[in-house]
């Protein structure tokens, strides 16, 4: 059975997925969700939450209105369009926001919105709106894992955080960990398999996520990849994936400088501030005790203050969106390198098996296996799915670190205009005063 | 640059781009323009700094610095400007010339010297007295206070300070000569004692309060400045590492790289700037140091003041003790107790030539007392009168001066602001082209 194109499914620009062959398809199902494998979404949204929160009845969106959004993308500059927002037909939009606390007996917790807009025909309705916590999100990502094991899940933000440390419920931590949702929920809506994944679907669309009931959806793929024997050993790594491995291991210790950088900037600009408060208040008391000087002495204090508050609010945002993004793509090269390993293992039981399937063949010239043919398209079917999911994350990746560096370098430029602007203001009132004083000197 | 009050000149002070030195001149300027008969003779400039070995006074090497004074006379129409005429003076001199004029012009607030230790140090400035920026912003400073006496209406007319900037081997012995020491040190003994004045000078004590205000703010503001400049410093630096990393990382990037490398430049550049902005902050520093050692001028005024008034007050109420002695000697009655009254109570009356003889001394010392009393009030009223017009003088400098100096502090602000906007610029123009 040869391969076909895998190339496919990475630009799979022109055809919905539904139409290519997945590899280990030709004789079997196809991956994407078909009749028989029932998505509880349509199902299961005549039950309420159970979460007291009310939901919006969806309005339907207009596929004129979809439409409209695609041609937008398309006459954006390259460089300011939405960077999920590729050369694919773009049917699936998400959102995660609205944040609410809840309160029941047993415990607290956040739930946020996610809002689904889709013109694909895999969803009943082309707009859903569902509430969500955290653990439903860990739930969508250890069933993607489990079911697409060939390919590299986005990462969640971190699942615990000391009670004591962090509050978890404080709006910024709220906030961070809301942006990093989305950012996730993006990602996999954004990928041309893991999009039509039905636990996806059935994360976006069920109103009540019935967990439990482990949805039997494991493919062919996942099971097969779920029951590789351990005890092969990798001997020789294909040159690319050594090249993606060393890339992944420095990049990752550059990240980790790059954040210990970002935080130490954050320790040095906070006890600056602590100085320069204090600094402002000297001059605002000195003022008090001077007459014609007071009002120059107030202004200074002035243009302190302003500069503080400048500074306070890029530090937040350093702390707020630049760190965790950060974070986040550390936890992104763990996931792939565990892609990566895991390919290793299906390589290596690959030749291990051919290998023991030869030996007999000398023996007494039994045939190789059926078997082993099968491990043999489960590596390569790994190995192209893995390479394409590199290629998207690389072009990905640049993206995200090209906004994400641009931005920081915005705000220290707002940062140095607001104070240049306070300083600015402060010099022409001094600077009437003096001309009112040379005027009256030579009248 | 003398011919300062004009429109133009204001025209550029509204421009924002005069740089920071160009403001510090604006006070000199205006020192100059005072007018001064000194200043419209010559022009005085410290121009160098030297180091010199050799032994002092108890036959010991030690290194000290000496200061080039350069003296020429006032620029003439369509002249060459003549060779200056120089001489070398070490601290010290300037500090024996400056005791010379507070003990001559106890009520003159004489301008103060620079420091002679560097204190309020940020961590990276050194405090030693050899290190070249000290050596330089004491220069600075040493002109600075030149000018400052040569600007004053009262100062600049003094033949010892003009014998400073001209006499390089015989002024030593001409200070001397003028026994100011003596005065010196009866001047030092008075104004340490502690006296309590009855009546004391409302506007001078209010003075004294300011000047100790003063004081203490400055004193507070430089020390927390310090401080920031330190923190400041922390933040800039550690944005090296950023140039480090980024460079690092270039290598392993393919299309990112090049964005990555010349972004980590500017992130050296960033780092490399806070170096120089630091330095032309200490001049603000300096300005407010020459105001935080003013105010110890000042109460220096006061103190010597409060003395006088203290001596004016004990001569008249010793005047008035003998004016009731002799009273009480012509009609008998006692009601101040006295060692006289007692004892002729106890050892008999004296006899009439006595008391003739008694009252004659005391007539006589009474009209003593009167004319110290009238002297000393003279005295007061002088001093008055005369340290107030230069206080007046002086609030009025201190208010130009340090207003200037603020517009020269938020000129420094804004040039920083300026390059960072640039730096950050350049940056981000680099990243975006990842």
């Amino acid at each position: 059975m040869s391969i076909s194109a895998p190339k496919g499914l990475a630009s799979s620009g022109q055809k919905p997925i539904t139409e290519i062959l997945h590899p280990l398809s030709a004789a079997e199902e196809p991956l994407s969700p078909g009749p028989d494998v029932t998505v509880s979404g349509g199902r299961d949204k005549e039950v309420g939450l159970t979460n007291g929160t009310p939901v919006e009845t969806p309005s339907p969106a207009s596929a004129s209105v979809l439409f409209n959004r695609l041609h937008l993308d398309d006459d954006l500059d390259p460089d300011t369009r939405d960077p999920y927002a590729d050369t694919e037909t773009h049917d699936l939009f998400v959102t995660v926001d609205d944040p609410k606390k809840h309160v029941s007996t047993m415990e607290t917790y956040i739930t946020y919105r996610v809002s689904t807009k889709t013109s694909r025909i895999e969803f009943d309705l082309p707009e859903y709106s569902v509430r969500r916590r955290y653990q439903d999100f860990d739930w969508l990502r250890t069933k993607l894992e489990d079911s697409q094991p060939t390919h590299l899940i986005p990462p969640l933000p971190e699942k615990f955080v000391m009670k004591g440390v962090v509050d978890r419920f404080s709006e910024e931590f709220v906030e961070t960990r809301m942006k990093a949702l989305d950012k996730f929920l993006k990602r996999v809506a954004d990928h041309p398999v893991l999009s039509f994944n039905p636990h996806l679907n059935a994360f976006l669309s069920a109103k009540d996520l019935n967990k439990r009931q482990g949805l039997a959806l494991l493919t062919k793929v996942g099971e097969s990849v779920k029951s590789v024997a351990g005890g092969y050993k990798l001997r020789v790594r294909p040159p690319e994936f050594c090249a993606l491995g060393e890339y992944l291991d420095t990049f990752n210790q550059k990240l980790g400088t790059i954040d210990r950088i970002a935080q130490r900037i954050l320790k040095e600009q906070s006890e600056y501030l602590t100085e320069l408060r204090e600094y402002g208040t000297v001059y605002a008391s000195w003022a008090g005790s001077e007459e014609e000087l007071q009002r120059p002495l107030e202004g200074v204090a002035g243009c302190v203050t302003t500069c503080c508050g400048a500074l306070e609010d890029m530090s937040e945002n350093m702390s707020q969106d630049f760190l965790p993004v950060l974070r986040e793509y550390i936890l992104y090269i763990e996931s792939m390198k565990n892609v990566l390993r895991k390919r290793d293992q299906s390589q290596a039981e690959y030749e291990g098996r051919l290998e023991a399937a030869v030996l007999r063949k000398q023996e007494d010239r039994t045939p190789i296996p059926a078997e082993v043919e099968k491990c043999q398209d489960k590596m390569e079917c790994f190995n192209a799915d893995l390479k394409a999911d590199w290629e998207r994350w690389q072009s990905n990746k640049r993206q995200d670190f090209k906004q994400l560096l641009t931005g920081m370098a915005d705000k220290n430029v707002t940062y140095y205009e607001k104070c240049q602007a306070a300083w600015e203001s402060l010099i022409t009132v001094l600077q009437d005063k003096q001309t009112e004083d040379k005027t009256s000197e030579t009248n | 640059m003398a011919d300062s009050v004009s429109s133009e000149e204001v025209a550029v002070i509204s421009n924002t781009d005069i740089t920071s030195t160009e403001s510090e001149n604006n006070i000199i300027n205006t020192m100059v323009e005072r007018g001064t008969a000194l200043l419209r003779k010559l022009e005085i400039n410290v121009a160098e700094a030297e180091k010199r070995t050799g032994k002092n006074t108890v036959n010991m090497q030690e290194t000290y610095t000496v200061y080039l004074i350069e003296i020429r006379p006032a620029e003439t129409e369509g002249g060459t400007p003549a060779a200056p005429d120089t001489l070398w003076r070490r601290y010290s001199e300037f500090e024996l010339l400056r005791t010379y004029l507070l003990v001559t012009y106890p009520y003159i607030i004489i301008p103060p010297l620079p420091e002679k230790r560097a204190e309020f140090v940020w961590h990276k400035l050194s405090a030693d007295n050899l290190d070249p920026d000290f050596v330089e912003r004491r220069r600075v400073g040493l002109e600075n206070f030149l000018l400052r006496v040569a600007s004053h209406p009262v100062l600049s007319n003094d033949k010892i300070f003009f014998l400073f900037l001209t006499e390089e081997k015989g002024w030593r012995d001409a200070v001397l000569e003028t026994g100011f020491q003596d005065k010196a040190d009866s001047r030092l003994k008075s104004l340490s004692a502690m006296f309590r004045v009855k009546n004391p000078d409302k506007r001078f004590t209010a003075l004294k309060q300011y000047s100790d205000e003063l004081n203490s703010i400055i004193s507070q503001l430089l020390r927390i400045r310090a401080r920031v400049a330190d923190r400041l410093y922390g933040v800039y630096k550690v944005h090296g590492n950023y140039g480090r990393v980024f460079s690092e990382w270039s290598a392993i990037e393919k299309e990112m790289g090049d964005g990555l490398q010349s972004a980590g430049h500017h992130m050296d550049t960033y780092a490399a700037s806070i170096d120089d902005i630091l330095e032309e902050e200490e001049h603000f520093a300096d300005q407010l140091k020459e105001y935080l050692f003013y105010t110890d001028a000042v109460r220096s005024v006061c103190r010597k003041h409060e003395l006088i008034q203290y001596e004016l007050e004990m001569a008249a109420q010793d005047l008035v003790q003998k004016k009731q002695q002799k009273e009480e000697l012509a009609t008998g009655t006692v009601r101040i107790f006295s060692l006289k009254g007692m004892t002729s109570k106890l050892f008999g009356q004296e006899s009439p030539e006595q008391k003739e003889s008694r009252l004659a001394a005391l007539e006589q010392s009474i009209q003593e007392g009167e004319e110290t009393v009238k002297e000393k009030n003279t005295e007061c009223q002088e001093f008055v009168r005369a340290a107030w017009d230069d206080i007046e003088r002086f609030k009025e400098q201190k208010d130009k001066d340090l207003r200037e100096a603020l517009i020269s502090y938020a000129i420094m602000q804004i040039s920083m602001c300026k390059k960072g906007i640039q730096v950050w610029s350049n940056a981000k123009e680099c990243f975006s082209k990842m």
